[in-house]
């Protein structure tokens, strides 16, 4: 311990007369740890996102959607032959539609309630508007109750044709609506209300992600309501993941020689649809990395360049030292206690500062509390990359022959 | 004078390499992380229409049931479309237009082209003056147009060479879904970013390929696109005018404040009106907002392109106590020179000065390097497939900011050192040398 204390005085000394060139190399580890702190955090908050599940096997899903260019009176009925074409094709293992796809750009939304005439809605609720077969296509899981009988499936253009409301006897919910509609209780079996429709939830799925799931919103329900190719719906197939891109081929050549009005416009696989979905949180992803690594870079090169100069500076004083019994590893270890100062008083201000920033990010983008374990982590890094650089220099200093000492005073 | 200072700085910079091209680095990349992020951010923040942005003017009325009220709900982002006509037929302002989104199939006549889908608008006459849309040739269609539910259409200079080919557009009729309308005018290119009066479709996308009378869509009852919010139970037809669902967007133009507070005036009047004719349940609540507050209040800039620009400066600022640190560190190595020049009788203002215009020099080229990479930063930005990207380019005007940035950086990180240097005493360092 004293041995410590006595290598600390000529560090403290020396740094007491260059406290400008001190107060930068503090500054900028400060300003480093703070920043990267945050940017390092940020990225794993999108990669979390970027990461979500969507409870469908997503890897074994396309979408095919199309639309028609002229007026179909009977939609149903080109959307039954297209479905048959679809099933058709080699390694095409089912087939549904739906009125909306998780990462698509179309999304539905609709209040539930738990009385007729409640003032505000319990839970908004993501809508699917699914066709027959859709828990087997997608492979969403059923945890509770039954899937749609046949015979509860109605069509959204006959829908569509009704004034006033249809009757919904039974819909699915996922088990992110069950819990904010029935918190701590069973969902199952219960009396739902969307304005003046009441249902009864016959089913609990897992939790498929609604299309607009950046509204934090996981919670959806799926109605027995047939889309047809007219008027917006998917068309979802479940093949093998190397067959996807083949289908597709497929599936358009056979939808245009089926109906040559129409525009096929969406044909892709849903793993792509994910990747494009948060294309943006990727960017910004990529660039925290980048900026963060050239943070550390550029750090550790000032530290380099400043224990240089020092180094440099301090020659003689190093002679003398040396001349006076100092051993080379003294010197080292001089300059690298130097440096693991500067850096504890550089990483203690930019913690601050990083927590402090993470407090205005959590206020002005609903950002989350960065956790704790990021300030040893932080601090063990930043102490590294500090002895690191400085371990040049100081071995440059340490290899200065005690004659210098008698040189520059003569 | 300069000029020597200049040679004496190149001299220096060659002395040291490693260092001033340390320095150089370390602020091009500060600066081309700025430029390429403010860029960005300033197509994302820009004002889409600096010459009347503040004379242009969205209303908002309270047309939600009085289920679930209270008084510091936020109004509906768009009007009914009762509302929307009922306004354009009062006509209180200079001009004003009602519009919402659509999507057009187009099948050219030319049998090798296959069918594709544009963008269309459908809105009222003023529309084109009030939003200075630039017409290649005709013009838009009249009230009287709206009035006869005409069957006219105002197209982009794009979409009539891919239907037309070279020929002019204006006066011949073009066939979309099973209609067939007359072109009346053709847009030069034009774009309004942010797409500030409809920010349902895509925000920084491009601006619409077709224009149609408002009227005219309803008659025909033609596919809309955007959002819609519905309240009540479903009605068979939410876009008709007795519905209460809001679809529909609505801008006025005002040119004085007079107009503007009387138009406030007026709008708070109709929609006491409404209330007291028992269509608007809740009590009359309205605004006014200029295309500037309307795009602060629906916080069209995404917050990841702030997080974004703040990132970039802080990464600057870095660079800054960097090229600080090392300045200093170059000036103090050079002490016997300064002394030597300082016993010869140079003055400490020049010593000064001469390292000043050194730390300039290397702002200069870290601006050319940060120049370099922001150029390539949003060559990258481009690649991506989202709108805002491909309208991220440098102009005039960041030109210049990217190399005030760097020399002002170098400026301020060369102060200190400089200071520091002109300190100097010589008869110290000549003695020790």
């Amino acid at each position: 311990m004293s041995n410590f204390w006595m290598d600390l005085r000529p560090v403290l000394s020396s740094l007491s007369r260059h406290k400008t060139a001190a107060f930068l190399i503090v500054l900028e580890i400060a300003l480093s740890c703070a920043l990267i702190c945050n940017a390092v955090f940020v990225i794993g908050q999108r990669r979390e996102l970027m990461n979500v599940s969507t409870a469908v096997a997503e890897n074994e899903l396309v979408r095919v959607q199309t639309i028609g260019l002229r007026k179909d009176e009977n939609p149903d009925v080109r959307t039954r032959e297209d479905m048959v074409l679809l099933r058709s094709i080699a390694g095409v293992r089912d087939v549904t539609i739906s009125s909306q796809v998780p990462f698509g750009n179309s999304a539905w939304n609709t209040g539930y309630s738990l009385r007729k005439d409640q003032e505000k809605p319990t839970a908004h609720l993501s809508l699917y508007m699914v066709g027959e077969r859709f828990l087997d296509t997608t492979g969403l899981r059923l945890l509770e109750g039954r899937d749609f009988l046949p015979e509860e499936y109605q069509s959204m253009a006959v829908l569509d044709k009704i004034e006033g409301d249809a009757p919904m006897p039974s819909v699915l919910i996922n088990h992110a609506a069950a819990e904010k509609l029935f918190p701590g209780d069973s969902a199952l079996g219960k009396e739902v209300w969307n304005g003046n429709v009441a249902s009864r939830v016959i089913g609990i799925v897992d939790d498929i992600l609604p299309p607009n799931l950046r509204q934090g919103n996981k919670a959806a329900v799926l109605q027995p309501v047939r889309f047809n190719y007219a008027n917006g719906g998917s068309y979802l197939l479940r093949v093998a993941p190397e067959d996807r891109d083949r289908v597709l081929k497929e599936a358009g050549v056979l939808l245009d020689k089926a109906m040559h009005e129409r525009i096929i416009f969406r044909l892709e696989r849903m793993d792509e649809m994910r990747s494009k979905y948060f294309r943006e949180d990727r960017a910004l992803a990529w660039l925290l990395g980048i900026v963060s690594l050239a943070m550390l870079l550029i750090t550790a090169l000032g530290i380099v360049g400043l224990a240089s100069f020092w180094v440099q500076q301090r020659t003689q004083m190093i002679g003398v030292r040396r001349a006076l019994g100092a051993t080379r590893h003294q010197i080292l270890r001089y300059f690298q206690l130097e440096n693991l100062l500067l850096s504890s008083a550089g990483i203690a201000l930019g913690m601050l500062a990083a927590y402090a920033i993470n407090f205005v990010l959590m206020k002005q983008h609903e950002l989350a509390p960065m956790p704790l374990w990021y300030l040893p982590v932080g601090t063990l890094g930043l102490w590294a990359l500090g002895q690191l650089a400085v371990l040049g220099p100081a071995m440059r200093a340490a290899a200065v022959p005690p004659v210098v000492a008698t040189r520059g005073l003569a | 004078m300069f000029a020597y200072y200049l040679a004496l700085a190149l001299r220096g910079m060659r002395r040291s390499r490693v260092l001033t091209g340390l320095m150089v680095l370390a602020l091009g990349l500060g600066i081309g992380a700025c430029m390429t992020t403010l860029t960005v951010y300033r197509v994302m923040s820009g004002d889409p229409i600096p010459s009347k942005s503040h004379r242009l003017f969205t209303p908002q009325l309270d047309s939600d049931p009085m289920k679930g009220y209270t008084p510091d709900d936020e109004l509906p982002e768009q009007m009914t479309r009762f509302d929307a006509e009922a306004l354009l037929r009062e006509h209180h302002g200079v001009q004003q237009a009602v519009m919402t989104g659509g999507g057009f199939s187009i099948v050219p006549d030319q049998p090798d082209l296959l069918p594709f889908f544009v963008d269309s608008r459908y809105t009222s006459a003023d529309f084109f003056s009030m939003f200075d849309a630039p017409f290649e040739a005709g013009q838009g269609w009249t009230a009287a147009d709206d009035e006869a539910r005409a069957r006219v259409a105002v197209i982009t200079t794009e979409l009539a060479e891919k239907v037309f080919g070279k020929q002019p557009a204006v006066g011949r009729d073009i066939r979309i879904d099973e209609q067939v309308y007359r072109v009346v005018g053709v847009l030069k290119p034009w774009q309004l970013t942010p797409h500030f009066y409809d920010l349902n479709t895509s925000r920084f996308g491009n601006t619409e390929q077709v224009y149609v009378p408002f009227s005219t869509s309803r008659e025909l009852k033609l596919s809309r696109n955007g959002s819609m919010t519905c309240h009540s139970e479903k009605s068979a037809d939410p876009t008709a005018l007795a519905s209460m669902c809001t679809w529909v967007q609505y801008w006025v133009q005002l040119d004085t404040a007079q107009q503007v507070s009387d138009y406030r005036q007026y709008l708070q009047g109709y929609a006491e009106r409404q209330h007291a004719a028992g269509r608007f349940e809740r009590p009359a609540r309205t605004a006014l907002h200029d295309v500037m507050g309307w795009m602060t209040l629906k916080k069209v800039v995404p917050s990841d392109a702030e997080l974004q620009v703040g990132v970039a400066f802080a990464f600057l600022l870095l660079c800054l106590v960097n090229t600080i640190g090392l300045l200093l560190a170059k000036c103090l190595r050079r002490a016997p020179e300064i002394g030597v020049r300082r016993a010869l009788g140079a003055s400490r203002r020049s010593i000064f000065l001469q390292f000043l215009v050194e730390a300039g020099v290397i702002g200069l080229l870290g601006g050319a390097l940060g120049l370099l990479l922001s150029i390539g930063g949003l060559a990258l930005v481009r690649q991506s497939p989202s709108g805002v990207a491909k309208l991220a380019e440098l102009d005039m005007t960041m030109l210049a900011l990217n190399f005030g940035l760097g020399l002002a950086a170098s400026v301020l990180a060369g102060l200190l050192p400089a200071w520091r240097a002109c300190q100097i005493t010589p008869a110290l360092q000549l003695k020790s040398s």
